[in-house]
C-alpha cells in the first residue's frame, strides 16, 4: 500500500497542527495566573509567616514552632476553637430546617412563587445588615427578644451582653440566611423528584415521614450534599456577624478563629502577623479536612461519568 | 410530587394552609420588618418609647440624613466601583477557563479544575496576611483596585466551577462539527460556545454581584477611608458613630441592602439557577 499524501499538505503551519493542544493553555493562562497570585501562593506564604514573629514592618524574626506553642497556652485561642465547634454543630440545623421549610412551601397554591422568593430573602442581604437586624432584635430593654423573655420569665435577657448566651445569639442570626439557602437548594431538588416513584410508593401505602426517609431523601442526595458543603464552609467562615454584633465580646466570649486571627494580626495594640498566620493555618487545616472530603467525593462523581 | 398537593386534601386543610402561609412569612421576616418600620420612624418616636407602634409620621428624612449628612452615598458609590469591574473580570476569566476545562481533554485538566474548586473553599484568613502585604507592595492599599483584583482572582474559582460544568453539558457535536469545517479554536469559542453561554453568564453575574456587594472581610482588610470603603465596611464604621440611634442604623441597613435585593428580584430566575447548580442530577 502506498502512503497517502497528507490531506492538509505541507502548508499546514506549526500553529495549525498544534492549536488543539495549545488553545486550552492559552485560555487558562490568565485565570491560573490570577488564582496563583492571589489564592495559591498566599496559602504557602501564610504557612511560612506562621514561623516568624512579624509586625508587618520591621524585619521578620524566625521563631520556629514558637507561635504554635504559644497558641496551645492561649486561653482566647481555646475559646475561639470551642466556639467554632459550637458554630459547626449548631449551623448544621440549617440543613433540616431548610428542608422543612422547602417541604412546607412545595405546593402549587396561588401566590406561592412570591412566598418562596420572600422566604429566600434573608440570603440576599449582606451579613452586616443581618447582624444589625438581630442586634436590634436582641437589644436590651426594647428589643423584641428582650421583651419576649421579660414577658415569659419576669426578667429580660440582653442576649448579646451575656457571655453565656451571646455566641448562640449570633449563631441564630447566622442560621437565618443559611436556612434560606438550604431551603432554595431543597426546593429545586423537590421539583425534580421523580413523580412516578412517589406515586408508586403511595400505592404501596408509604406516606409522611416514611415516604420522606425512604423515597424522597435518597433522591435529594445531591441537594443535601451541597447544603452540607455550604453550611460547613459558612460556619467556619463566620466573621462578619461576630465582628458586627459583639466584636468578639463580651469578655472575648464570642470570638471564633476567623475573628481572633484578624484581631491578632491587625489589632490596635500592634500587629502580630506571624501569630495571626499561625491561627489561620489552624483554621485552614480544620477546613482542609472538610474540603478534602468534598473534593474527593466530587472527583469520584466526575470519574463515574 | 412531595408532599401530597394540598389541592387533594380537605377544604379545611387547604384553608389552614392558606392562612398559615402569611403568618409563617411574617414570623420569618420579623427582624427585617422591624428594621424597615424603625427606619421610617422619627427619632422622637424612639425617644418616647414607641418601638413597635406605627410611626407618628413617616420620617423619610432618616434616609436623607444617613445618605448625605453621614455620606453613605459615597460608600454606595465605592461599592459599585468595586463590584461592577469584579463581575466583568471574573465572568470573563471564567468563560475562558471554563471553555478550556469543559471542552478539551488533556493531562492535568481535572487537577487544575479541582485546584479552582478547592481554592474556592479556603478560609479568607489564610490569605489575609500575604494578600495585604502584596497589596501594600503594589502600592494599591486602600484603593478600589486592591479589592477588584483580589475579588476577580478569588471569584474565578467559583466561576470556573460553574462555567466548566455548564460548558461540559453542551452538546459536543456542535464543536466537533465546527472542527470538521476547519474553524479555528478561538473562533469556536467566540462564535459557537459563547452565544450558548448567555444564561450562565447572566446567572453568574447576579450571583457575583451579590457576593461582592456583601463582602465585608476584605473591605475592612484592604481599605480604610471613606473615599474607598465599600458600603458594608462603611455601615460598620457608621454603626460605631450612631450608638443605638436605631432609626439611622435601620435606614442605613435598608439602603445598603437595596442593590442586591433589587438585583435578586429583577433576575430571580438566573439567581436561583446559579445557586442551585448541582442540586439536581
Amino acid at each position: 500500500m502506498t502512503a497517502l499524501p497528507d490531506a492538509h499538505g505541507p502548508k499546514r503551519s506549526w500553529w495549525k497542527s498544534n492549536q488543539q493542544k495549545l488553545t486550552p493553555w492559552l485560555f487558562l493562562a490568565p485565570g491560573i495566573f490570577m488564582f496563583a497570585v492571589y489564592v495559591v501562593w498566599p496559602i504557602f506564604a501564610s504557612f511560612q509567616f506562621s514561623f516568624y514573629d512579624w509586625d508587618g514592618l520591621s524585619p521578620k524574626e524566625w521563631v520556629g514552632w514558637g507561635n504554635y506553642q504559644e497558641l496551645w497556652g492561649d486561653r482566647n485561642f481555646i475559646i475561639s476553637l470551642k466556639n467554632n465547634l459550637i458554630w459547626l454543630v449548631l449551623y448544621m440545623l440549617a440543613v433540616p430546617a431548610g428542608l422543612g421549610i422547602a417541604i412546607f412551601l412545595n405546593q402549587t397554591v396561588s401566590g406561592i412563587r412570591i412566598y418562596k422568593s420572600l422566604f429566600f430573602f434573608p440570603f440576599v442581604i449582606s451579613q452586616v445588615v443581618v447582624g444589625l437586624m438581630f442586634a436590634w432584635f436582641y437589644a436590651p430593654n426594647f428589643g423584641l427578644f428582650f421583651q419576649l423573655t421579660e414577658w415569659l420569665f419576669g426578667t429580660g435577657t440582653a442576649v448579646l451582653a451575656n457571655p453565656d448566651y451571646a455566641t448562640y445569639g449570633i449563631i441564630v442570626a447566622g442560621l437565618w440566611p443559611q436556612i434560606a439557602y438550604c431551603m432554595i437548594l431543597y426546593l429545586t431538588g423537590l421539583n425534580n423528584v421523580a413523580p412516578d416513584q412517589i406515586e408508586a410508593a403511595r400505592l404501596d401505602g408509604a406516606k409522611g415521614l416514611k415516604m420522606l426517609w425512604y423515597v424522597v431523601l435518597p433522591q435529594l442526595r445531591p441537594a443535601t450534599f451541597i447544603a452540607v458543603v455550604v453550611t460547613v464552609i459558612g460556619a467556619l467562615r463566620s466573621f462578619d456577624l461576630v465582628s458586627i454584633m459583639t466584636n468578639g465580646g463580651p469578655f472575648g466570649q464570642t470570638r471564633v478563629l476567623s475573628f481572633y486571627m484578624y484581631e491578632k494580626a491587625l489589632s490596635e495594640y500592634g500587629y502580630r502577623m506571624g501569630y495571626g498566620a499561625a491561627i489561620a493555618v489552624v483554621l485552614f487545616l480544620i477546613m482542609m479536612v472538610f474540603i478534602a472530603g468534598f473534593v474527593w467525593k466530587m472527583v469520584r462523581d466526575e470519574r463515574g461519568h | 410530587m412531595f408532599p401530597r398537593p394540598i389541592a387533594q386534601r380537605s377544604r379545611a386543610a387547604q384553608l389552614t394552609y392558606q392562612a398559615l402561609l402569611p403568618v409563617a412569612l411574617i414570623l420569618w421576616l420579623l427582624p427585617l420588618l422591624g428594621i424597615a418600620m424603625t427606619s421610617i420612624k422619627p427619632s422622637s418616636d424612639l425617644a418616647a418609647g414607641n418601638y413597635f407602634g406605627l410611626p407618628t409620621h413617616i420620617a423619610i428624612e432618616n434616609y436623607w440624613t444617613v445618605l448625605f449628612d453621614f455620606d453613605l452615598w459615597k460608600y454606595i458609590r465605592n461599592s459599585f466601583i468595586v463590584t461592577i469591574p469584579t463581575v466583568i473580570g471574573s465572568v470573563a476569566l471564567s468563560c475562558l477557563t471554563g471553555f478550556a476545562l469543559g471542552i478539551y481533554r488533556f493531562k492535568g485538566n481535572l487537577l487544575i479544575f479541582f485546584m479552582f474548586v478547592a481554592g474556592n473553599f479556603v478560609p479568607f484568613q489564610i490569605l489575609m496576611v500575604p494578600v495585604r502585604d502584596l497589596t501594600l507592595n503594589l502600592g494599591m492599599y486602600n484603593t478600589p483596585q486592591a479589592l477588584i483584583l483580589f475579588h476577580i482572582a478569588f471569584q474565578t474559582g467559583f466561576c470556573t466551577l460553574f462555567m466548566r460544568n455548564f460548558i461540559a453539558a453542551l452538546p459536543r457535536e456542535l464543536i466537533e462539527a465546527a472542527r470538521v469545517e476547519g474553524v479555528a479554536e478561538w473562533r469556536i469559542f467566540w462564535f459557537v460556545v459563547l452565544p450558548l453561554m448567555k444564561p450562565a453568564i447572566a446567572a453568574l453575574s447576579v450571583l457575583i454581584f451579590t457576593f461582592i456587594w456583601n463582602d465585608f472581610f476584605w473591605a475592612t482588610v484592604l481599605t480604610t477611608s471613606a473615599e474607598t470603603r465599600p458600603v458594608t465596611a462603611g455601615l460598620s464604621s457608621l454603626n460605631g458613630q450612631w450608638v443605638a440611634a436605631w432609626h439611622l442604623v435601620s435606614a442605613g441597613s435598608i439602603v445598603a441592602a437595596l442593590p442586591p435585593v433589587a438585583m435578586f428580584f429583577l433576575m430571580q430566575k438566573h439567581f436561583i439557577a446559579g445557586l442551585t447548580l448541582g442540586a439536581v442530577k
